[in-house]
């Protein structure tokens, strides 16, 4: 008796899980028994201008500036403006973001890479459904993407960086490399060529280590905590990252060490304003991010028109900054770093 | 048993199949079919409502997004049955992933790598298996441990830094389509696999075994279930199935790092309780689960494609998962209210007979 | 015999009322040892670390570091002891701390002027709000712990990261003085440590001296007993969840003051520290035994190892994994002195 209601059940149980995966089979394949996708087209018609800006992270000051920057140049002309951003600074979450506005049809998404080859395949996928990826701030390989826009020469911004230091410390002593996160493009090409510069022509400053912030401002309060501690002879550190170069001047002004260990890098006046007053910070650079997002914005709009392809030599109209030209390896040149300090911060808000 | 140290009180909650009434009473009125229902019904609202939710890409994403968890919601299913609770599964894929990325960066061929990395993932859920059955330890903090500790040698051996050169072919090989369809190649792993839990779980002795054991371990000790033995293959299983869905997630999204998937202990432990697996133990299937990872899914998944941000989703998952633990004890307490003595149906039942 | 067998001598606390018994104050001893042990511990590192790096105590700023950093988690250190002394579990405080730490920063923003100390009472009662969620739900509805806090976890997080937005509080959004709190020191010892301090003698004397305190030992060594004694099991519990977010709630507070700037991932991860910092410090996960003492130096030697590994060398990514190699053998050797005890409690009675 018992044999009989085990079999039944057994059968029974077997049946409901079939049912179970014909109903979910069903429901794809009905789905996918060709379907055509709604969403608009970028051939004929009228041009995709929704625009998503995916920042590095969410909650980042720099980025706030730098997609606002974007989010006035697509209202000037006419399209849809979104931020899209992980939390984390991670490739990880930026590749979610990535599958998903593939999915949406955006006309096109200017990225902040946080890593160089991670997010390859998800931004072919994008590109192979039609929509425009255009890198700022921080590139991928140069396959995939179809424009990047650089704020300075990685050569520019990493020497007037080496300067700063050097100058403050007069020349010799003991630094450190206060980073974002470990993988992001633009830091690591900073870094190596700060490193070069260091290695030429500073041969009395030793870079005894860099640590990672993870561009999170509690992280970056920690490490810096740290690196005091472990390197009792530190003179300077050098933050090529706003998140990190805020957190340690903040723990520089409640320290022993404000006034004897040198602070520069790249900051936001906004953000700095306060350490540059009490002469915890005596300079730092920057370039200004609002232009950024604002350039990265019109030049997608023109590779959403068809107006460039993305070769070198391609012109394109970018509002209020004039025309811009196309370098080598699908490179768009903003201008150069500028170099923030007590006389002239008043003047800035950003 | 009830004391493991997962529950605060002797009162364990109890609901056992009523045999008295007709099979198909028993399989429609139950909580897989709820399960199984709502997930029909968020399909069908979702491709209704959200712009872009129908198309077919849109659920070759899905069931890339959601393949991790449903791997690991097999043996994760397996061990809530038996009473106990595996924290460490997200760490543990952290930790293959990590492997994976160092041995490959290092010049092993991948496959061999991924071969290492499964035997990884075999020692930590052996160690966690040593742990709880050996000495003794309460499956929680033995996993809490463990959390920190596979997550801890993962970021450590990598530190910040992502592994992200992988072979083109098994990447691709993991995004893969079968023919012309948008369903991923990778699916028929899962489906292979489920089908092997299934049998295990719901028609072989081990099986029957397990859900004795969640039932009573003392008393299923003395019928003859080795009660050590089962449960240190299930935290072994569970440790494997982690690395193996590891090294999917690394190849899938191209990067080896330490923090990979944190947080995926949740979405698996949510799930499962959603399908219907009671977290006293001794009771649960698999099809409830596999649905409730499904509906889990497909909600994130339409909620995403209407730009509702991520963390809405957590603090659906979140309460999903409470209100599914709490539903259940409120169904039970209303049970018992009905059948005990005094309640409405001994009282009908008497009248009957 | 699995888990039944738990001794329940209370640790740290000594064993009040115990006649002489030689056994009895021997074991007495030997339990109160664990706190003096982990103590033991903290001050060896403190010293191989001092050795390496005579900064890290003997400076200004080693000094306040040193006491100050360790603070936060030992708020939550002290709260989570509480809790998981009545056999229960909290993972939901990291959560707690990020959403109370944006509500100050909040407050001050909206309401400019508005005092000090109305923020901490604020931050305090919403932290306990949310621990009274928690507790509601598994007090009543008689629900693991574990699954309802785990839920709660990631529901408050969401929550949180949802208020904020792509937003971020600033340091200069908040007033001076109340940044000045995460710094200053009295007589050389950091403000926050102070406060941190009180609440932790409170919280000792609570657990010692006070009914309510005794009862959750006597619910954690054996919740079904306690219920038959006539203890109000449920209104006890829900209590220790209200005090665990409510001094997660005040480690929020402090949080900001200390760091300034809070975003939405202010918190995460802190759990863990917390549940680790609780059973190091002998708070067995069984529940039934073991002191906020107890939780507190093991929250003190967790951090301070923590901030010791790069003086040592040690990359500080392996931090997470020493938090899991202590957890892991704190637990195992609770669970050998445990049968140890046992057994010898066996031998005397059958003597």
């Amino acid at each position: 008796m018992f044999q009989k209601f085990s079999r039944t059940s057994g059968v029974a149980r077997a049946g409901a899980f079939a049912a179970l995966a014909v109903s979910v089979a069903l429901v794809a394949t009905g789905c996918s028994a060709g379907t055509t996708q709604p969403g608009e087209g970028g051939e004929g018609g009228d041009a995709n201008l929704s625009i998503t800006f995916v920042p590095k992270n969410l909650g980042n000051a720099y980025f706030d500036t730098s997609d606002a920057g974007g989010a006035e140049a697509i209202e000037e002309f006419g399209g849809t403006y979104d931020e899209q951003a992980p939390a984390e600074g991670t490739p990880d979450g930026q590749v979610s973001f990535i599958n998903t506005l593939t999915q949406q049809q955006v006309g096109g998404i200017a990225l902040s890479a946080n890593d160089p080859t991670a997010l390859c395949d998800a931004i072919n996928e994008a590109r192979d459904a039609g929509v425009k990826v255009v890198t700022f701030d921080s590139d991928t390989s140069e396959d995939c993407r179809d424009l990047y826009i650089n704020q300075a020469t990685s050569e520019g911004i990493a020497k007037v960086q080496v300067d700063l230091i050097a100058e403050q410390i007069g020349d010799e002593g003991q630094i450190a490399i206060l980073s974002a996160t470990a993988n992001a493009t633009n830091q690591n090409a900073w870094i190596e060529l700060m490193k070069e510069d260091l290695a030429a022509n500073h041969p009395n400053i030793e870079l005894v280590e860099t640590v990672y912030g993870d561009d999170d401002d509690q992280t970056s309060f920690d490490k810096t905590e740290a690196l005091l501690q472990t390197y009792p002879d530190l003179k300077g550190i050098v933050s090529p990252t706003t998140v990190g170069i805020a957190a340690a001047a903040r723990y520089l002004q409640t320290s022993d060490f404000k006034g004897k260990v040198a602070l520069t890098g790249l900051g936001t006046p906004n953000q700095m304003r306060d350490y540059v007053e009490d002469e915890t910070v005596t300079a730092f650079a920057l370039w200004n991010p609002a232009d950024l997002g604002y350039l990265a914005a019109y030049a997608t709009k023109a590779l959403i028109e068809g107006t460039i392809t993305g070769e070198e030599g391609d012109t394109f109209d970018a509002g209020k900054l004039g025309e811009y030209t196309v370098d080598a390896g699908g490179t768009v040149l903003l201008g150069d770093p500028y170099t923030f300090n007590a006389e002239n911060i008043g003047e800035f808000d950003f | 048993m009830t004391e493991s140290a997962i529950t605060g009180t002797k009162t364990t909650v109890r609901t056992y199949k009523d045999y008295a009434r007709p099979l198909w009473r028993r399989l429609i009125i139950s909580r897989e079919a709820a399960v199984i229902g709502g997930l029909i019904l968020v399909l069908i609202v979702a491709n209704s409502t959200v712009v872009n939710f129908g198309t077919p890409i849109t659920f070759y994403y899905l069931l890339l997004d959601v393949l991790p968890i449903l791997l690991i919601a097999l043996p994760m299913t397996l061990i809530i049955i038996t009473g106990e609770i595996d924290l460490s599964v997200a760490s543990t894929m952290g930790l293959s992933s990590v492997v994976l990325g160092t041995l490959h960066q290092g010049g092993m061929p991948l496959e061999l790598a991924a071969l290492v990395a499964l035997v990884v993932g075999a020692i930590a859920g052996a160690i966690n298996g040593f742990l709880i059955t050996v000495v003794g330890l309460p499956s929680l903090a033995v996993t809490i441990g463990t959390l920190a500790l596979y997550r801890g040698l993962a970021v450590g051996l990598l530190g910040t830094t992502a592994v992200t050169e992988f072979t083109k072919s098994w990447k691709d090989f993991v995004k893969s389509k079968i023919g012309d369809t948008q369903i991923p190649t990778v699916i028929l792993i899962f489906i292979v696999l489920a089908i092997a839990f299934a049998i295990l779980l719901h028609f072989t002795p081990f099986g029957r075994g397990i859900f004795a054991l969640g039932l009573n371990d003392e008393a299923a000790k003395f019928s003859g279930i080795n009660v050590e033995r089962t449960k240190f293959i299930l935290f072994m299983l569970s440790g494997v199935i982690s690395a193996l869905a590891g090294i999917y997630y690394t190849l899938r999204f191209g990067t080896a790092r330490g923090d990979n998937a944190t947080g995926l202990e949740l979405s698996v432990i949510a799930a499962v309780l959603l399908g219907g697996v009671s977290i006293f133990g001794g009771r649960g299937a698999l099809h409830g689960v596999i649905a409730g990872v499904l509906l889990i899914g497909a909600l994130g998944s339409a909620l995403r494609l209407a730009s509702i941000t991520s963390d809405v989703i957590n603090i659906i998952t979140g309460t999903l998962l409470v209100l599914s633990v709490v539903s259940t004890s409120f169904l039970a307490w209303l049970h018992n209210k009905r059948t005990k003595p005094g309640g409405k149906k001994t009282l009908s039942q008497a009248a009957k007979s | 015999m699995t888990t039944t067998t738990q001794p329940s001598t209370p640790i740290g606390t000594g064993t009040p009322g115990t006649t002489g018994s030689g056994f009895l104050r021997g074991l007495g001893n030997f339990a109160r040892a664990r706190e003096t042990a982990i103590l033991l511990a903290l001050v060896i590192v403190i010293a191989i670390a001092t050795i390496k790096n005579p900064n890290f105590v003997f400076s200004n700023d080693g000094f306040r570091n040193l006491l100050l950093t360790p603070s936060i988690i030992m708020l939550m250190a002290v709260g989570q002891a509480v809790v998981i002394i009545t056999r229960n579990v909290d993972l939901s405080v990291g959560s707690t701390l990020g959403l109370t730490a944006y509500l100050t920063g909040r407050l001050f923003i909206d309401f400019p002027g508005i005092p000090i100390i109305v923020v901490f009472i604020a931050g305090v009662a919403f932290g306990a709000f949310l621990g009274l969620i928690n507790g509601a739900l598994i007090a009543f509805a008689k629900v693991p712990a574990l699954v309802i806090t785990l839920g709660t976890l990631y529901a408050y997080r969401g929550i949180n990261v949802l208020w904020t937005g792509s937003d971020r509080i600033n340091a200069s959004d908040m007033p001076k003085p109340f940044l000045a709190l995460g710094t200053q020191t009295f007589l050389y010892i950091p403000v926050l440590t102070i406060i941190a301090v009180v609440v932790l003698i409170a919280a000792g004397w609570y657990l010692r001296n006070l009914r309510g305190g005794r009862e959750l030992y006597a619910i954690g060594s054996d919740p079904s007993a306690a219920n038959l004694y006539g203890l109000k099991v449920t209104q006890r519990v829900l209590v220790a969840f209200v005090v665990c977010g409510a001094l997660a709630g005040l480690a929020g507070v402090l949080f900001s003051a200390r760091y300034g700037t809070v975003n939405s991932q202010a918190g995460s991860g802190y759990e863990l520290q917390a549940v680790g910092a609780a059973v190091i410090g002998g708070v067995a996960i069984f529940g039934g035994s073991g002191s906020v003492w107890g939780a507190a130096i093991g929250a003190y030697l967790l951090l301070t190892i923590n901030r010791a590994l790069p003086i040592l060398g040690v990359q500080d990514f392996w931090q997470q994994a020493v938090v899991g190699v202590l957890i892991i053998g704190a637990i195992v050797l609770d669970r050998v002195l445990a049968i140890r005890t046992a057994r010898k409690l066996v031998e005397a009675r059958d003597k």
